[in-house]
């Protein structure tokens, strides 16, 4: 039902766990639905002057491909561009897992979701001047 | 090491039955419905069954009508009690927690101008039979009531149940299946008109089920045709399934007493550790009326198809009623219908004991179990005295 890819991601995740202090913050999902994201970022600066992603972490209350998905996002996006992070599709995270279940097709689009958020949630906190919490995202009915 | 903790899903089937069913699938393969020798053994060979699985229950063998599964059974008792005697209403009351084959055999009546109308449990998942009297309406032709649950084990008290139908001039339809080689099960002793009954949960063949009908109470087939089974059932009898299923029926008659008080033991033991050396746990279903092999765990936190996977991985077999497991992304109904929330009913862990499972296999899962929550837990964002889980 699995890749190997997805089970390899499920079983040694990378990126895991809670981020002291991030730049921004990316809840998404619900308890209720079986999936919960948090994505956290940190956010630097390339030689060229561009932001950057230069660490990312996440936690994940779900199935296998959920858990195998967020750890495949952070991958994906660690070292990007905000621009180029924000582009990595659902497709992009499924393919790069190897491919999902049909069933199980949200979960990549979760992850995605939580990393745009993480990213919009660090613009808006910057465009504050820094500080207060935020990315909480509730509506999860399409999410799972 | 492996330990197959799921027999609530499925059992083995027993050495014993195997051999019994073995000449059935070569030499003896002919139709019991031919005059010669060869068919008159089959038949011979297929009512010396009917005599076993009817002993097995307390009825006569006229009153065993043998079909392809439990969940045929379930749905031959209902729509077809309810097509043979609509004249008497049009509601059919059944319980919260009832298999997914008898929910949707009602749901599909629905569409023919039935009404169902669905009772719920108290938190151990027992149906109260207040709750149930309120319930059944003079219009009411069936109730509907599970035996046991083969989610969270809890047993229920049918001939008090049955009471409240028959009082309202309601029948009562009883699924054993998953209840029948765990505990004694006596058709007069519950009083209820049918019943159904699945061997591949007791140690026989997939493939084979039974209907209890009563005397004198009336069902319309839902298969046409050569009209065997008393026109009840056409098709070609399962031969070698209907003979696996006597002979699975009459060892647990002889052995499931004193093979409960094992399997009781385990499990007991099995859920004292659990509880004492994970945090956050619950033990969903009723403390006590529970059949004997049945644990079902809501662990705080982590979700259940992760757990399952995990646990897999480690060499354990077992089950949970998370969503993420089952086609409509839907968490167990039974488990919300006791009172759990959807996020707790994620996170449940259904192990169930049976026939061949031994103390290695049980003491194997006790070690791995506390290693996989704790690393999923790990992952997960919710933490202990977190606000954001409910």
């Amino acid at each position: 039902m699995y890749s190997e890819i997805l089970l390899e991601h499920f079983r040694n995740p990378r990126n895991m766990g809670r981020m002291e202090n991030p730049d921004g913050v990316g809840k998404v999902g619900n308890p209720a639905c079986g999936d919960v994201m948090h994505i956290y970022i940190k956010v630097g600066k390339n030689a060229s002057g561009q932001e950057v992603i230069e660490d990312i972490k996440f936690e994940t209350f779900g199935c296998a491909a959920a858990i195998g998905t967020s750890s495949m996002v952070t991958e994906l996006a660690k070292g990007k561009t905000l621009e180029e992070a924000e582009k990595i599709s659902k497709e992009d995270v499924a393919e790069a897992v190897g491919g999902l279940p049909p069933i199980k097709m949200h979960c990549s689009l979760l992850a995605t979701k939580g990393l745009r958020k993480a990213i919009e949630d660090y613009r808006s906190r910057k465009g504050k001047g820094d500080g207060g919490e935020g990315g909480e995202d509730s509506q999860h009915s399409q999410e799972g | 090491m492996r330990a197959y903790l799921d027999y609530a899903s499925t059992t083995p089937l027993d050495e014993r039955v195997l051999e019994e069913m073995l000449p059935w699938l070569k030499e003896e393969f002919a139709n019991p419905t031919g005059i010669y020798s060869l068919s008159q053994r089959a038949r011979q060979a297929v009512e010396g069954a009917r005599e076993r699985v009817a002993e097995f229950i307390g009825a006569s063998p006229s009153e065993v009508v043998f079909t392809s599964s439990g969940t045929e059974a379930c749905n031959l008792a209902i729509k077809g009690y309810a097509l043979a005697n609509r004249r008497q209403g049009n509601r059919i009351v059944v319980s919260a927690v009832e298999h997914m084959a008898v929910l949707e055999a009602c749901r599909a009546l629905e569409k023919h101008g039935f009404e169902v109308a669905v009772v719920g449990v108290d938190e151990h998942g027992c149906v109260k039979p207040e709750e149930l009297e309120k319930a059944v309406t003079g219009e009411t032709l069936l109730v509907v009531v599970q035996l046991a649950s083969n989610e969270i084990g809890t047993i229920q008290n049918i001939r008090e149940l049955a009471e409240v139908a028959h009082e309202r001039g309601a029948a009562f339809f009883c699924d054993a299946c998953i209840a029948n080689g765990s505990v004694p099960v006596d058709v007069d002793a519950l009083d209820v008109e049918l019943l159904a009954m699945s061997a591949h949960k007791m140690y026989g063949p997939k493939g084979v089920g039974a209907l209890y009908v009563a005397e004198g109470t009336r069902i319309e087939p839902l298969i046409h045709g050569g009209g065997q089974e008393r026109g009840y059932r056409s098709g070609t009898e399962n031969v070698p399934g209907i003979v696996g299923f006597g002979r699975a029926c009459e060892i647990a008659a002889r052995e499931m007493e004193a093979e409960g008080e094992r399997i009781r033991r385990m499990r007991d033991r099995m859920v004292r550790r659990v509880m004492q050396e994970i945090e956050d746990v619950r033990l969903n279903g009723h403390p006590e009326r529970r059949l004997p092999g049945n644990a079902n765990f809501a662990i705080a936190y982590i979700e259940g198809e992760s757990l399952v996977l995990e646990l897999d991985f480690a060499g354990v077999s077992a089950s949970t009623g998370s969503a993420c497991t089952s086609p409509t992304l839907e968490p167990s109904h039974v488990l919300t219908a006791i009172g759990l929330s959807k996020a707790q009913a994620h996170g449940s862990l259904r192990v169930t004991l049976g026939r061949f499972t031994t103390e290695e296999e049980v003491e194997h899962f006790l070690e791995v179990l506390p290693g996989v929550v704790e690393r999923l837990r790990r992952i997960s964002p919710f933490k202990r005295g977190g606000e954001e889980y409910v």
